[in-house]
């Protein structure tokens, strides 16, 4: 029951909340009567309880960021007085609360996460767009491009995570360009008894891993959504079932159990995870949150661009992580302050890279972060990516794309008619 | 809800604490087995006792209700002083013990009870979910935030924000280093003699003061409200000031008509009205995203029982759904007796080791034992299929049939500990008299079971056995993280599989299809399978009254 469990929650957080917005209220109503009466030219001299609290904006961030943060909201607090209270929350847990708080008048003025909860804060209402202003140019254009829904920019990106082909140089010392190539060469590291298997990507046993597996099918030239005019993606344009995906499908077959064993429907992330670090593999495709452990193992390895199955570039989806102001935050104009004038400089987006080791958004940032060679690479294969869709049509995507490609994976149904069959349901769920 | 209610219930640590909390707090030594005189004589320890708990009690809730207060949230200001007011009635007053006991609990029960239940209530009649979330003004306020397009190509200002006569103006200076000066209601004016800073930034004009940055967020409603005209033209748009030091020209793509309650595109011309459903429609279908929150009535119980998604795989669904939870408990039950009964014996040595062990899986959260499960029954590298079965690939987990016996396997893991528990319990309460008899009397230990102990058992498991029963019935964590619900049906083109169960089935429903989670279909889904649950088990209970016969 888990609909209930997520209210009960979310009612006794916000009375939680509700009490310690009002001690800050009561407590900033104090400290602020001196500070009004020094201001009688101030039109609005009668100090309400939202304007004393607008001495605090409130952001929350999960324990993982939250240590970036303190030397920018120290210096915040500094020249403008106002306290950044960092309210350290469970990530899996910011963007429903996010949600269903905002209304109330309770959710917190800030959050940080990625791109791709943009659709659904706007269909909720609960995002407020943010204007980048001259800024806009010392950003990474993909940042920009994924933050933007309908036109308008939502939120300031710090980081862009991509995935990137990792390759064990003990077992095959040269790059490839072609899955054909990595292919060929995994066999015969297979063979020669060089590795175990010929090529690492984790399957999740529930729903596979259209993320990962996208770049295989982008360069067979099927892609997800259409593009509107203004370069956002267009959820009128369903374009996943059209014949360039049914070469996929073909192929995902192909590659499977039945098949070759290429992609293997039984080994999870964790597993990948483990073969590649036991040397068993030259292959594993996967993103820069796995290498520390690879470099930690002391695996030698490249990070080599994504190998191409057709014509078209293999294009990565990237994920942009940033941060997003509240529709209803009673402290708007000191939130967009912050935001657009101190978590958009470089030290703020150093001080992030160095907590979470995700290649920099702002360009000067990610200049000082290329100078390790496989955040270079992977920025490198980033900035060939499309954002992923972030419009709220794309959750009706995942479950059906997964689990097809996870049947096709283990060698079951037929590839023309089930991808079909799997479009026409995407397109129902879609119409609603 | 009912997996805590179950669980809450089924503890016997939960049991123990809810009878001994009244106790404390009426500050009555903790005898309740002996009987006394319903008016005795507080002791003065029982009496500081009931002074300090009672204190605390009121402290935190003079705290809770000042922070009610400043939040301006009345009508639960008003309920809780009218539960405050009848907490310390009931426990100042002479007498009136049965209060004093039940008050907690009750308590308890309509918080997290009866207000969670009337609140997926309401939800089953209303759209809320993704797209639906507040009110039609907040829907207003945001679709006119978000509509706000910077002109294109527009140049960025400087600003600064100045003070006369009780207004506010806002100071712009364009990249050429132009100056004007305006608010909403005063024209853009050119001002050749402003003041700049280092930056070359204007930022102090004669006759105006200039606001600092606590001024400004101080009244920063006022200033992010001001809208300076461009032009007389409005297709150039205003220019306004998000953070008080930047100025941007913006138009909105979308201008709401207040009287005729529409949205209106600016480009295109198109009229979006209230298409009823909690959004603005154009003529075409279109809709605006944002929506808000409306009653729908019966329509998500309709959208329940004519649901392509749920009608075809449900009543597959539904026999599995039973079978799973009926041959959970039957075989929790029964490996949980037959191992309580083996070590109840007195002469076992190491008893207490073994039932610690026994009451490991217990420990663990069920979602977790889930994952950790569903990898050891993975096919290639799952320590069973490889370290058991010598390298076999069984698909454990992916083949229909296989796949709802490993479920069944891992819920009696998950599950026998807790019979266990109660059925040691159970067995120590009994009377050996009445074995010893037995035996007298010449009857075999079988016999003893099936005729004198497996009754008396009964008596007191019979009701938790039906918990149980409802708590499988709804058992999300263990479907939903070792199969998910999968394999999936071959003859259905929906995410249903072979070991979905009603809840799972729900869930997928409610927040797996469409673009969004839908609460209302949700509630309205969990309601109806409350109505199963209750049913059943009213029957159920109905029925172990004939049991609490061999008592008499």
């Amino acid at each position: 029951m888990k609909v209930q469990n997520t209210l009960t929650t979310g009612t006794s957080r916000r009375v939680f909340t509700a009490g310690a917005i009002s001690v800050v209220a009561a407590l900033a109503l104090s400290a602020c009567g001196g500070a009004a009466a020094t201001a009688p030219a101030t039109a609005t001299a009668k100090p309400d309880l939202k304007a004393s609290g607008a001495s605090t904006i409130t952001m929350w961030v999960d324990a993982e960021r939250s240590p970036a943060l303190k030397d920018i909201t120290a210096k915040f607090k500094a020249e403008t007085g106002i306290d950044v209270k960092l309210v350290v929350k469970d990530f899996a847990a910011v963007r429903d609360d996010f949600i269903t708080q905002v209304p109330t008048g309770k959710g917190p003025d800030l959050i940080v996460g990625p791109h791709d909860w943009v659709g659904k804060f706007v269909q909720n209402g609960v995002i407020a767009p943010v204007e980048l202003g001259d800024k806009t140019d010392s950003f990474q254009e993909s940042s920009v491009k994924a933050m933007t829904f309908n036109g308008s920019v939502y939120g300031v990106p710090y980081a862009i995570e991509n995935i990137a082909l990792l390759r064990n140089t003990a077992i095959v010392p040269d790059a490839a360009s072609t899955f054909d190539e990595v292919v060929a060469n995994g066999k015969k590291a297979v063979a020669d008894g060089k590795a175990k298997f010929p090529f690492l990507v984790g399957m999740d046993p529930k729903q596979g891993d259209p993320y990962h597996l996208y770049p295989l099918q982008a360069s067979m030239g099927s892609q997800i959504f259409g593009v509107t005019a203004d370069g956002g993606y267009d959820p009128k344009q369903l374009l996943i079932g059209d014949a360039a995906g049914v070469e996929f499908a073909k192929k995902l077959a192909a590659w499977g159990d039945a098949g070759e064993k290429i992609i293997n429907s039984n080994i999870t992330g964790d597993i990948a995870k483990e073969k590649f670090l036991a040397g068993e593999s030259p292959y594993y495709l996967t993103g820069p949150w796995n290498v520390p452990d690879v470099q930690k193992k002391g695996i030698k390895f490249a990070v080599d661009a994504l190998p191409t199955t057709g014509d078209k570039p293999a294009q990565p989806f990237i994920g942009v992580n940033g941060f997003f102001i509240s529709a209803k935050s009673a402290n708007a104009l000191a939130t967009n302050e912050f935001v657009t004038n101190y978590l958009t400089s470089e030290a703020a987006q150093d001080s992030m890279y160095k907590a979470g080791g995700r290649p920099p958004a702002l360009k000067s940032s990610f200049e000082k972060a290329a100078s390790d060679p496989v955040v270079a690479a992977f920025g490198k294969i980033g900035a060939t990516g499309v954002p992923m869709p972030a419009i709220p049509e794309m959750s009706a995507v995942w479950a059906d794309w997964g689990a097809t490609e996870l049947a096709l994976i283990k060698g079951q149904g037929n590839p023309a008619a089930d991808w079909a069959k799997m479009a026409a349901s995407i397109k129902a769920k879609i119409a609603g | 809800m009912t997996d805590t209610e179950l669980r809450q219930a089924g503890t016997p640590a939960a049991a123990k604490g809810t009878a001994t909390a009244p106790d404390g707090a009426a500050g009555r030594p903790a005898r309740p087995v002996k009987r006394r005189r319903r008016f005795g004589p507080d002791t003065t320890k029982g009496t500081v006792a009931k002074i300090v708990l009672l204190g605390l009690v009121d402290a935190l809730a003079v705290y809770v209700l000042m922070m009610l207060f400043l939040s301006e949230s009345w009508g639960a200001l008003a309920v809780s002083s009218a539960v405050v007011l009848a907490i310390n009635w009931i426990y100042l007053r002479k007498g009136g013990l049965p209060a004093k006991y039940l008050a907690p609990g009750v308590l308890f029960l309509l918080v997290f009870q009866v207000f969670v239940v009337m609140f997926s209530g309401y939800i089953a009649f209303t759209n809320y979910g993704d797209g639906h979330n507040s009110t039609k003004n907040d829907a207003i306020a945001a679709i006119q935030l978000t509509a706000q397009k910077r002109v294109p190509d527009s140049p960025a200002y400087k600003a600064a924000v100045l003070a006369k006569d009780n207004s506010f103006y806002l100071l712009f200076t364009d990249p050429d280093g132009k100056v004007s000066l305006g608010n909403t209601e005063t024209p853009l004016e050119e001002i050749s003699d402003a003041g700049t800073d280092s930056t070359g930034k204007a930022n102090a004009v004669d006759g105006y003061r200039t606001l600092n940055f606590q001024e400004i967020v101080a009244n920063q409603q006022s200033i992010l409200a001001i809208m300076v005209p461009v032009s007389d033209d409005p297709a150039d748009g205003t220019l306004r000031t998000a953070d008080g030091s930047n100025a941007y020209q913006f138009k909105p793509a979308l201008t709401y008509d207040d009287a005729a309650d529409t949205f209106t595109d600016t480009e295109t011309g198109t009229v979006y009205q209230d298409n009823g459903k909690g959004a603005f429609a154009a003529s075409n279908g279109d809709t605006l995203t944002t929506g808000w929150k409306i009653d729908v009535g019966m329509e998500n119980f309709v959208r329940a029982f004519t649901d392509p998604s749920l009608r075809g795989p449900l009543l597959g669904v539904i026999l599995w759904t039973f079978t799973f939870a009926i041959a959970s408990v039957a075989l929790t039950f029964a490996m949980g007796l037959s191992l309580a009964m083996t070590f109840n014996r007195e002469d076992l040595r190491g008893k207490k080791i073994y039932r610690i062990l026994m009451i490991l899986p217990y420990a663990f959260p069920a979602f977790l034992s889930g994952l950790v499960w569903s990898g050891i029954l993975n096919p290639q590298f799952g320590w069973l299929n490889q370290t058991l079965l010598g390298g076999a690939t069984i698909g454990w987990l992916t083949d229909p049939i296989l796949a709802k016996i490993s479920v069944l396997v891992v819920n009696l893991w998950l599950g026998f500990p807790y019979m266990f528990l109660v059925c040691t319990g159970a067995l120590q309460s009994l009377p050996t008299e009445l074995d010893e008899a037995a035996r007298m009397d010449g009857a075999g230990p079988w016999r003893v079971f099936r005729s004198i102990k497996l009754p008396l058992l009964l008596v007191s498991i019979a009701p938790l056995l039906i918990s149980s029963f409802a708590f499988n019935f709804n058992n999300f964590n263990v479907i939903f993280m070792l199969t998910g619900g999968g394999p999936r049906f071959a003859d259905t083109d929906r995410d249903i599989g072979a070991t979905d169960i009603l809840i799972t089935l729900v869930y997928k429903v409610a927040f797996g299809q469409g673009t969004g989670r839908d609460y209302g279909l949700a509630s309205a889904l969990a309601i109806i399978i409350f109505i199963i649950v209750a049913t059943v088990s009213a029957i159920s209970f109905k029925q172990t009254k004939a049991l609490e016969d061999v008592n008499s």
